[in-house]
């Protein structure tokens, strides 16, 4: 842009910006895709990824106005921000698409998902998985003699974690909810 | 306008609203219901196709030489499934067209029933948008959304997939009016504050070059007459892909030619030096960059798009403009106006100079023959005795398609049909049944090879039928030509599969369709051929026998910059090696 002499985000108020995307870093974005909830509307959108060749890391999808047939798709992208700009251009061409908003890039968004671990063992290791379990601050929601299921809320990190500590102590089956994700403030 | 009907008679209804004469299909099992509400009107009329596939590029030419969206009507499962590569190819060149499939009944779906497919699925990667109908009465109401969706913003192909028990039930029609369309509405006007940064650009620069395409078209006539007044009046160079021609006159001053792998030496050259490109309505093709990181390396570069995710796609750019070709030229023409029409005269003077002297090259000169008819003289004849007419022209895929760019001139857009992206053989031959029914008193000629002539072939039944006259200009060289010029490129000339062996008597083949048939092969007869084939009241299929192994020049070898083309051992430039700089 400095051949030309336009200021940063001199045309902020149109429909693109002028933000330099050119950069052979690649980086996690956290994507929010708002669409109608009409018959096919997810396989358009993993569909747009696998024949383009991009990548999906998380991927969770729900109704979120049931009147209005709305559903929020949060989708956990990664590429270099060229990429990540056609990615974002490629989903808001898809016509039941309303909205593509790119958390990552606006602000640092708040994340959490939740997991379902379940662990198995007696004695000594089953007091030590439950002790961690409390310092996690995960609920116990389903018990035998001999395992738990834990329920655990957090960032993904936070849930790798867990799941690092659980795996010593006989962890068997896990399952996750994938990110669901908001920008902060207003 | 609430009325009772049945699904089928919904469908004719709706097209009849929006407008459409003329339907392409062929009918199955899954899509009687519609075939016999056809039966019953006279409003619309049904072509009926020899396949599906060709069904598709007949209303492609439809589209492209109409401006009006093309409609299909297949059966479901084969008939579905044939369309594909008609759809993937308007897909590519953006080409508005809907396309009606019918489906097993809705209690079937999922059975693996008789002449079942995923149609939404399979065609979801290949159509701007489909849909399933399950409901009598919303079926209006898609039907005229699919309408607005394949003609509004970047245009294209969207098919709506009709189970047979949904044709059969009774429901409430809507009217286009009643339909809602407000959740697809694409940005057209470009951002004024950007535009005016182009103007400051253009008032400045020294070497300016406009980058034309299929958008330009796409935008429908005033765009192309916008955009002739600002070349005309900024007095800047013009060239354009294989998808924009026509939009500016070729006859224009300040034409140069086609760009790209075959494209003009000067075009090409003008591209990789100039200071400023204005990219309007082109979408920075592989075809057209070569290597990308070479590309106009010195240039400050605009797009205007309207389709956001053509921006920095393939190539970064310095200023888009998101928004229709035709509102953003009438804004840059506002505004350039208003600050006085400045332009870089100087500097203008000496990058014409440059030009000219690129043009010197003569980087189409091919050598001549009094013995063998050379298909680049065939075009040049053809262009020559069809100058002035009311002419449309399709083409097929390969070396003929790419001469065809070169040595036919087109002053007018909607003139020239060619399948670009997807690069489609068996294109033309049904492009130009769709074009020469659109437009029943033109003379509308394909320029074929033979090989991609004989994709499609079984549509002359469908010309006999109808009396469509279209003209069947084959040059053939009994080999798939660009297959051939590449293996004797770049593969040590191991010609592995690119003839074309046991080919019919094109002469006899007529024949056996009603067709008048002409062959030529002496130089001598070939203007007494074509002026046969003109005269003609009738589809002609000339079988024009050509050099079998002349390349088509000039080229830049995939992967390689704009200033490493080859040129012909014809072209001035070549001996001394000065081209290849």
């Amino acid at each position: 842009m400095a051949a030309l002499n336009i200021k940063k985000g001199a045309t902020s108020h149109s429909a693109y910006d002028l933000r330099d995307t050119h950069s052979d870093v690649e980086s996690s974005h956290t994507l929010a895709v708002i669409v109608d909830n009409e018959a096919g509307v997810l396989a358009r959108v993993i569909g747009l990824f696998s024949g383009r060749g991009y990548n999906i890391d998380s991927l969770t999808v729900a109704e979120i106005d049931h009147k209005g047939h709305r559903s929020r798709i949060t989708i956990v992208t990664r590429g270099t921000m060229a990429v990540v700009e056609q990615i974002k251009a490629q989903l808001g061409r898809i016509v039941p698409v309303h909205a593509v908003i790119d958390l990552t890039t606006e602000a640092q968004p708040v994340e959490r998902e939740l997991a379902l671990f379940k662990v198995q063992g007696t004695g000594e290791k089953r007091v030590e998985a439950l002790r961690l379990a409390d310092i996690f601050r995960a609920n116990v929601v389903d018990s035998t003699l001999e395992s738990f299921v834990f329920e655990v809320t957090g960032t993904p990190e936070k849930i790798d974690a867990f799941a690092e500590l659980m795996r010593p102590l006989g962890l068997v089956d896990v399952a996750r909810t994938g990110v669901a994700a908001l920008s902060r403030g207003i | 306008m609430s009325r009772q009907m049945t699904g089928a008679e919904m469908v004719v209804q709706a097209l009849k609203d929006q407008g459409v004469d003329t339907i392409f299909g062929y009918p199955g099992g899954a899509v009687l219901p519609i075939y016999d509400a056809i039966f019953q009107q006279n409003d619309i009329r049904h072509i009926l196709v020899r396949h599906e596939q060709a069904a598709v590029h007949m209303a492609e030419g439809y589209a492209r030489s109409t401006g009006k969206p093309g409609c299909v009507l297949v059966t479901s499962g084969p008939g579905a499934t044939n369309a594909v590569t008609g759809l993937t190819d308007a897909l590519m060149d953006s080409i508005p067209l809907v396309v009606f499939s019918g489906q097993v009944p809705t209690f079937m779906i999922g059975t693996d029933g008789f002449q079942e497919a995923d149609t939404v699925g399979i065609t979801r990667p290949c159509t701007k948008h489909n849909w399933l109908v399950k409901d009598a009465d919303k079926l209006a109401e898609v039907i005229h959304q699919a309408f607005h969706v394949a003609t509004s913003g970047r245009p294209g192909p969207v098919l709506i997939d009709l189970p047979k028990d949904v044709q059969f039930a009774t429901g409430t029609y809507t009217g286009p009016k009643q339909a809602r369309t407000e959740n697809y509405q694409p940005k057209v006007k470009g951002d004024i504050e950007a535009i005016t940064r182009l103007v400051e650009l253009m008032e400045t620069a020294a070497r300016p070059i406009f980058y034309t395409g299929g958008g330009v078209i796409n935008s429908g006539p005033a765009a192309s007459q916008l955009m002739c007044e600002l070349v005309d009046a900024t007095g800047f160079p013009i060239t354009s892909t294989l998808m924009g021609l026509g939009a500016y006159p070729a006859s224009g001053k300040n034409w140069l030619g086609m760009l790209g792998m075959h494209g003009l030496y000067e075009a090409n050259l003008a591209m990789h030096d100039c200071d400023l490109m204005i990219n309007l309505g082109a979408r920075f093709d592989d075809r057209i960059t070569g290597r990308v990181s070479d590309f106009s390396p010195k240039s400050t570069k605009v797009h205007v798009d309207i389709d956001a995710s053509s921006i920095n796609k393939i190539v970064r750019v310095d200023l888009p403009i998101i928004g229709d070709v035709g509102h953003v030229l009438e804004d840059v023409l506002k505004v350039w106006k208003a600050r006085g029409r400045k332009v870089n005269k100087e500097g203008l003077a000496k990058w014409w100079g440059r030009i000219e002297e690129w043009k010197k090259v003569r980087c189409l000169a091919y050598a001549g023959s009094e013995t063998v008819i050379k298909p680049q003289y065939a075009l040049e004849r053809l262009e020559a005795l069809t100058k002035g007419r009311d002419r449309y022209i399709t083409t097929e895929v390969g070396q003929h398609q790419m001469w065809a760019a070169q040595f036919l001139h087109f002053d007018a857009p909607n003139r020239w049909m060619t399948s670009g992206g997807l690069g489609t053989m068996g294109y033309g031959f049904p492009a130009s049944i769709g074009v020469q029914i659109a437009h029943p008193d033109a003379l509308v000629i394909n320029v074929a090879g033979e090989a991609s002539w004989l994709m499609n072939m079984q549509e002359m039944g469908t010309c006999s039928q109808f009396r469509v006259p279209v003209k069947q200009f084959i040059l053939n060289n009994e080999r798939l030509g660009m297959v051939r010029q590449w293996q004797d490129l770049l593969h040590g000339g191991r010609y592995s599969q690119s003839w074309s062996e046991s080919l019919p008597d094109f002469t006899k083949l007529a024949e056996a369709f009603g067709w008048k048939g002409i062959v030529c092969s002496d130089p001598k007869d070939l203007d007494d051929a074509i002026m046969e084939m003109l005269e003609h009241d009738g589809p002609v299929l000339f079988d024009c026998l050509v050099e079998k192994h002349e390349n088509c020049f000039p080229m830049i070898p995939s992967g390689k910059p704009h200033n490493e083309m080859l040129l012909s051992a014809d072209a001035e430039a070549f001996s001394s090696g000065a081209a290849l700089v």
